[in-house]
């Protein structure tokens, strides 16, 4: 098997950080590369030199054995590379087959040749065993299908080196699944594949070889099957990682969050979340588990007071707090980690200072008669800047210049130093690198050591069995059963999560079990 | 891009001065063609605005409405929200500066005059907050609704000079405002008022309302992401309001400065699209309140040495309408100016 690609000595210095440190990387012919390394540590940028979105300072690029220059998208286009990135480019309104043609369109004289853009996207959708219906429009489909659809757009234009800049981090486990198979029938078509992603158990599924990025510089090389999860940890922090989250049983003390058959419509009357009761006590984690979609999203906005409650109640250390404004279900002692850090979470154009007063810009220290005290806002940004280990630790650079996991790092850092009485966290790691997760994750705890009620919502199964201490399934707007952690298994869980009930899962283990494992 | 980081200052004054530049340079080929030496227009353009200190009083002057105006649609832009409704409001203000300057005739002057410019900048504000309103609680686009409201204040204003204030004269206007409630002249002849002081008096305060205060932090984040902004407990409907008053007073306090300091008195349609300008001035000096005030200069000599070009020479006034339309058009189309300097976000 031959390179199809070789990048050599890159280098790439932005205003404040050297991103891509001498870095040597290469692409066999057909195989899948593993990019991983912590937030930050140039992976986006060393794909996005290759892709011509950025120019690189140093060092040079190989592609099929011909040194090229790459300086934008175009080139690498016509060099058959093509880019998936995590952030869609996808016009929603469209359909299927007429994204992926958008800028070499099929024509019939001055219009459009439609039957030839569906027969045609139908052809590469055979080929390559991606299904998907060419007719439908984007905006109607799931997360899933349209990183398809952005794959197909890149094989379209005739890619056969494919870099996915972390395709997972936005996927149901089923749909992770489904996207390895398709990468593994691309790989036996020969296409060559770079995969980022945060997760060591996707490199070891998937990939054929793996390299390591630490601030900047290559720190390695591995072949997958030469390796395993502890060692690429540590390649990748630089130091032991505790892949297990270390706690003792929890303490449960007096019950802090209290929902009563909270029921919860959107904008359209549909009901996402169905006469749910749940309570929170103080010193504990309850995890709910659940396929993205299922009503997580619209119980956490009606707790926090950003979506209206269509009945029941909601009690927050004893207040009834339904129908409260956002601000006053926080100063009642409420933090939040949003699901999504770049909707909710952050204003990306504001400081990495201003980020870090978010919700609390009108409260004490840091508003004096109306006026901002620059001086306590500096001063609590340098204080959780360190304490969080947010890089690069520059307080007034805008929070859009962050890598996603120091982003992460801002909201957690946020809603964390408040120590509130209840702490609810959506979706804590997502995007977020080993590290970084090893310690939200003991952030988690601690909080919940010192008092805090944690109500934890995540889509990886790991993140719930190892932080909660009661875990509740969540399934088409209800909570389907809620179990202390030493009933769950991943079984239990995934079969839960599908829409089994309770009764059926003990019914089926017993005369099932046999099958299993 | 994700990664698109803001450009470093020097770069920001530069995209304005490289439209300036072209703007004048595809100017010349007017002049060019009317058989004039664009050097020579472009001379005599510069000596009247800004060739002594009388001119350049006539250049301010003429900036000082647009400072106004300008700063107007800026602060809106800056919580997110595109205000083309100054010229409405700058009507509604200027009619009730005018409307305190010719009733209160025996106030002492130092309660007289602050009270019409109050008055002004009330009538702005609360013809604006109509427009926030609106878009806060029932979810009509400002444009749209600050359109029709400037239609509205036109027609209202209309109405009000011709039938119930009419001053009784021949003419379209009302009653003269006493002379304790007109602004005085800083350097006559020229008609430079202090409301040029009061122009740089706004600018500090809006930015200082802007950038250190609480309620420009929650302004901004609404404008900027209206969903983090919720998330972070602020009340965006009535940040909404509040910037659209905010805005709509500074809009009235360009009309108040055109009763107190130009006609003393509230004359029929008396705006030449001052409000609208505006969005123009705001647009070159890059929603900032420096800029704003820059930009509003440019186009103050711009207009300030039309007259004298069109004297002198065979260039039609018009021409500095195309300049000032070009300019709008060059910073509008940013990408291309970018290209052209080849700007790299990450050079
Ligand atoms: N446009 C930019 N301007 C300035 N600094 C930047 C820019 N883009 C990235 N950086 C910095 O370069 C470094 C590398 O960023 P990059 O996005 O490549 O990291 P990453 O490995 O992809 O991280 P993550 O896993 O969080 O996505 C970071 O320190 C980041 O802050
Ligand atoms: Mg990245």
């Amino acid at each position: 098997m031959g390179k199809v690609l070789e990048m050599r000595a890159i280098t790439k210095q932005f205003p404040r950080v050297l991103a891509n440190d001498k870095v040597d990387f290469d692409l066999n012919h057909g195989e899948i590369h593993a990019l991983v390394g912590e937030n930050g540590s140039g992976k986006s940028t060393l794909m996005s030199i290759l892709y011509g979105l950025y120019q690189k300072d140093g060092g040079e690029i190989i592609v099929r054995g011909q040194p090229v220059q790459i300086t934008e998208p175009r080139q690498a286009i016509d060099l058959k590379i093509g880019m998936v990135f995590q952030h869609f480019m996808l016009i929603e309104p469209l359909t299927v087959a007429e994204n992926i043609v958008l800028g070499s369109e099929i024509r019939k004289g001055p219009f459009l040749d439609h039957k030839r853009m569906v027969s045609e996207v139908e052809r590469l959708s055979e080929e390559y065993g991606l299904k998907i219906d060419p007719n439908a429009k984007v905006a109607d489909l799931s997360v899933g299908l349209q990183q398809r659809v952005e794959i197909l757009k890149a094989l379209y234009r005739g890619a056969d080196i494919l870099i996915l800049d972390e395709p997972t981090a936005v996927l149901t486990p089923q749909e992770v699944e489904d996207l390895f198979e398709v990468l593994n029938t691309l790989k036996s078509k020969g296409t060559s594949i770079v995969f980022i992603t945060h997760k060591i158990k996707e490199v070891l599924a998937v990939s054929d070889r793996v390299s390591v990025l630490r601030r900047g510089k290559k720190i390695g090389t591995k072949s997958t099957a030469e390796t395993n999860e502890q060692e690429l940890a540590e390649m990748m922090v630089g130091r032991v990682v505790l892949l297990r989250v270390e706690k003792g049983p929890a303490k449960p003390g007096r019950e802090v969050l209290r929902l009563d058959g909270v029921t919860v419509k959107d904008q359209f009357g549909h009901v996402k979340v169905n006469n749910v009761s749940l309570t929170v006590r103080s010193g504990e984690v309850l995890g709910i588990a659940g396929v993205e979609g299922n009503g997580q999203s619209e119980l956490v906005e009606a707790i926090a007071g950003l979506t209206k409650v269509a009945g029941g109640s909601i009690h927050l250390s004893n207040q009834d707090i339904t129908g409260w404004s956002p601000l006053r279900v926080r100063r009642a002692g409420f933090g939040l980690v949003p699901e999504d850090r770049h909707r909710r979470g952050l204003v990306l154009d504001y400081s990495v200072a201003d980020n870090l007063i978010l919700g609390l810009h009108g409260s004490k220290p840091f508003v004096h008669n109306g006026l901002r005290s620059e001086k306590k806002i500096a001063e609590h940004a340098e204080e959780l800047i360190r304490d969080y280990d947010i890089r690069p630790p520059v307080a007034s650079q805008p929070a859009r210049a962050l890598s996603g996991g120091n982003q992460q790092k801002i909201v957690v850092a946020r809603e964390f130093t408040q120590n509130p009485d209840l702490l609810i966290c959506s979706q804590p790691t997502r995007g977020v690198d080993v590290g970084a997760i090893e310690f939200i994750h003991q952030q988690v705890i601690a909080q919940r050591d010192q008092g805090a009620a944690v109500l934890l919502v995540s889509a990886e199964l790991d993140e719930v069995l190892s932080l909660s201490d009661r875990v509740a399934v969540m399934y088409n707007g209800e909570i389907v059963n809620v179990m202390p952690i030493e009933e769950v298994t991943e079984h239990k869980l995934g079969f839960l999560m599908l829409g089994g009930r309770p009764e059926e899962y003990d019914a089926n283990e017993v005369s099932g079990s046999a099958d299993q494992d | 891009m994700r990664t698109k980081i803001k450009a470093l200052p020097w770069q920001e004054l530069l995209l304005p001065l490289a439209a300036v530049v072209l703007a004048l340079l595809i100017g010349s080929v007017f002049i060019l063609y009317v058989g004039e030496n664009p050097l020579t227009a472009y001379g005599i353009l510069f000596k009247e605005s800004l060739g002594s200190v009388r001119n350049i009083a006539t250049t301010l002057q003429r900036a000082t409405p647009l400072m106004f105006t300008g700063m107007a649609v800026a602060f809106a832009f800056r919580a997110g929200l595109f205000n083309i409704g100054a010229e409405g409001q700058l009507y509604i203000g200027a009619f009730a500066a005018a409307w305190v300057g010719f009733t209160f005739a025996n106030l002492p002057r130092i309660i007289h005059l602050p009270l019409a410019i109050v008055a002004g900048m009330a009538g702005g504000a609360l013809w604006a907050s109509i427009a926030g309103v609106l878009k806060a609680k029932l979810g009509v686009h400002e444009v749209i609704n600050t359109i029709m409201l400037n239609f509205i204040a036109l027609f209202l204003t209309d109405w009000l000079v011709t039938g119930p204030f009419h001053g009784g004269s021949w003419v379209p206007e009302t009653a003269r405002i006493s002379a304790s409630a007109a602004l005085s002249r800083i350097y006559p002849p020229t008609r430079l008022t202090t409301a040029v002081y009061l122009a740089v008096v706004a600018a500090a305060a809006v930015y200082l309302i802007l950038w250190k205060t609480k309620r420009g932090y929650e302004l901004r984040a609404v404008g900027l992401n209206p969903s983090a902004a919720e998330y972070g407990g602020i009340n965006v409907a009535r940040n909404t309001i509040i910037a659209m008053a905010i805005s709509g007073a500074l809009a009235g306090l360009a009309g108040t400065e055109q009763i107190l300091g130009l006609h003393n008195r509230f004359i029929l349609r008396f705006s030449s699209d001052l409000g609208f300008m505006g969005v123009a001035v705001a647009l070159l000096g890059k929603n900032h309140p420096v800029g704003v005030i820059l930009a509003a200069i440019l186009f103050g000599a711009l207009q300030a040495g039309s007259a004298a070009m069109d004297r002198l020479t065979a260039v039609p006034r018009e021409l500095i309408t195309i300049i000032q339309a070009l300019i709008i058009f060059f910073v509008a189309a940013e990408y291309l100016i970018r290209r052209m300097l080849r700007l790299k976000e990450d050079a």
